[in-house]
């Protein structure tokens, strides 16, 4: 995903705000998002809530009042009872969450059983997440002859995903 | 499908058999949280979304195979006394007790596996094993899962593992325990120094009934505290291997205890063998704690190994709900304590007194 003001680099910040009761959601790129004055995420109201220390008044107002479409949960009440409402909830309040997660567990990442019906996906996505690490750690370093040889490996394990999708939708 | 009453007449498999180092590991035990993808959890969830949740589960979980014959029922069509029956036996949680409608739990005939539906989470499942062994228990509840993922579709996401109303469960969803027994520690006054250092490394102690309960008759849960980052037989593997450094802990204590301070040993167990014979008034609590010292005093060879199982099961019938089951109506609290007192007394009446600690010594000590 590019980022929306520079349609350059890729998105790395993710805002969402509620502007008189619509949704808007920001993609940026961490240079961008530096010029706009975005904060930290870090320092963001949900890793706050649990862990008990006193939050920014002005991240918190977006943040509150951000609510589940699908099941109507809010952020205010997640503070309260340090409980989602539904799964699609960790997708809406996702914002933030990994520095709450990083604190209350060994990694941030799940390494154990999964679902035969998300095998592939999560076999894909743990690839592709893999691969785009080493293709930014390359290119920092200049190496762009490895960041060549690794993007051309994103494409095609995407390839593969989707071709495999395919035959199996059919 | 089996009775209340079945449940109540028979006592768990894993009180009655002993395990792998069943001196000092009472029980195993793995428990899961799983969840719907489409709709609310439990605590957020309304009532109608609540029974459609069980609507969904329940027959799921009933067509198992391991579920033969078994114990199923809605939460709101058992008693409070029954609930707290449940309780007591370590099958549902005292949170789950308190639920309303839309909460079911399901439990085979040993009482090894017991489904929860609408807890904190859709499904909480769990397996208890007898002493250490928490991978056997992994593999019984593991392969419940698997069955159940087929039918079910589970909230899973690609980064979080398995999705749960508390993000401190997410991942595997998993939390193996394991129930131990530490009078060594306790009298020698080594378990704080013990929980100490457990809680340190990652790993939760907590009482006999699980989070914020006391620890009574010197058992202790310990348990895993993150569930994700890690593999399960990572968690499990890393779980053994503590509780191993604290059996042994335990084994040095009592060593200690029988080398050094035998007269406050044979003190300690002689005058609980004497309460739990002559007394007339005994609370829940004293109970425990007596019973405690009698186990230990199996496991030192005061009195023979077979009682041990005895007195695990006692462990549960003195407790408050099993004994007003047991006069089948509702008891205050002192006549609670004269018909605790009394069951003791009737079920250990041919328990001989503790023998001589020397005499004993020496020839059952080699074949430990």
């Amino acid at each position: 995903m590019n980022c929306d003001v520079c349609q350059e680099n890729d998105a790395t910040v993710y805002l969402t705000q509620i502007v008189k009761g619509k949704m808007q959601k920001v993609n940026l790129c961490e240079e961008c998002a530096k010029q706009k004055g975005v904060t930290d995420p870090t320092g963001f109201a949900l890793a706050d809530a649990l862990l008990g220390i006193d939050s920014d008044e002005k991240t918190n107002v977006s943040a509150d009042s951000l609510k589940c479409e699908s099941c109507g949960f809010s952020h205010t009440e997640f503070k309260k009872t340090g409980r989602f409402g539904c799964s699609e909830c960790y997708t809406v309040f996702g914002f933030g969450l990994e520095s709450l997660v990083k604190a209350m567990h060994k990694g941030t990442r799940h390494l154990g059983k999964v679902p035969s019906r998300y095998q592939v996906t999560k076999k894909y996505n743990d690839q592709i997440t893999e691969l785009k690490d080493r293709l930014r750690t390359a290119i920092e370093g200049e190496n762009f002859e490895e960041a060549a040889k690794l993007r051309d490996e994103i494409k095609l394990a995407e390839a593969d995903y989707m071709a495999s999708n395919e035959s199996e939708l059919k | 499908m089996m009775q209340f009453k079945t449940i109540l007449k028979n006592p768990a498999e894993w009180m009655l058999s002993s395990g792998p180092h069943g001196e000092i590991v009472i029980s195993s035990r793995i428990r899961l949280a799983r969840n719907l993808r489409d709709i609310s959890f439990p605590g957020w969830a309304v009532e109608e979304d609540r029974i459609e949740i069980l609507n969904r589960v329940k027959p799921a979980v009933e067509e198992l195979k391991e579920m033969n014959g078994a114990f199923s029922s809605d939460l709101s069509d058992l008693t409070a006394v029954k609930k707290q029956i449940l309780v007591e036996r370590h099958l549902i949680s005292r949170e789950q007790a308190a639920k309303a409608a839309g909460s079911a739990a399901i439990m085979n005939r040993k009482q090894t596996l017991c489904v929860m539906i609408n807890e904190e989470d859709h499904l909480r499942m769990q397996s208890i094993k007898a002493g250490l062994s928490l991978s056997d228990a992994y593999k019984m509840i593991d392969e419940v899962d698997t069955k159940l993922e087929s039918t079910l579709d589970y909230a899973f996401d690609n980064q979080y593992g398995y999705l749960t109303a508390c993000p401190t469960n997410l991942g595997t969803g998993m939390r193996a325990s394991a129930m131990l027994h530490l009078p060594g520690l306790v009298l020698s006054e080594q378990i704080n120094k013990v929980i100490n250092a457990v809680n340190k490394i990652g790993l939760a102690v907590r009482g006999l009934y699980g989070e914020g309960t006391e620890a009574l008759g010197n058992l202790f849960q310990v348990s895993n505290q993150h569930t994700l980052g890690e593999q399960e037989n990572e968690i499990i593997a890393r779980l053994e291997k503590v509780i191993r450094q604290i059996i042994e802990h335990e084994e040095n204590a009592r060593e200690k205890l029988y080398n050094e301070k035998q007269t406050i040993l044979d003190d300690k167990i002689g005058r609980s063998y004497a309460i739990l014979r002559y007394g007339h008034i005994i609370s829940t609590k004293e109970a425990l704690d007596l019973l405690s010292m009698l186990r230990a005093g199996v496991d030192l060879s005061y009195f023979s190994e077979d009682i041990r199982a005895l007195i695990d099961v006692l462990f549960m019938e003195i407790q408050p709900a099993h004994l007003q089951v047991f006069a089948d109506r509702k008891l205050g609290a002192e006549e609670r304590d004269s018909l605790r007192a009394e069951i003791m007394r009737d079920r250990l009446k041919s328990l001989p007194e503790p023998s001589k600690f020397s005499d004993n010594k020496s020839n059952e000590q080699s074949s430990e």
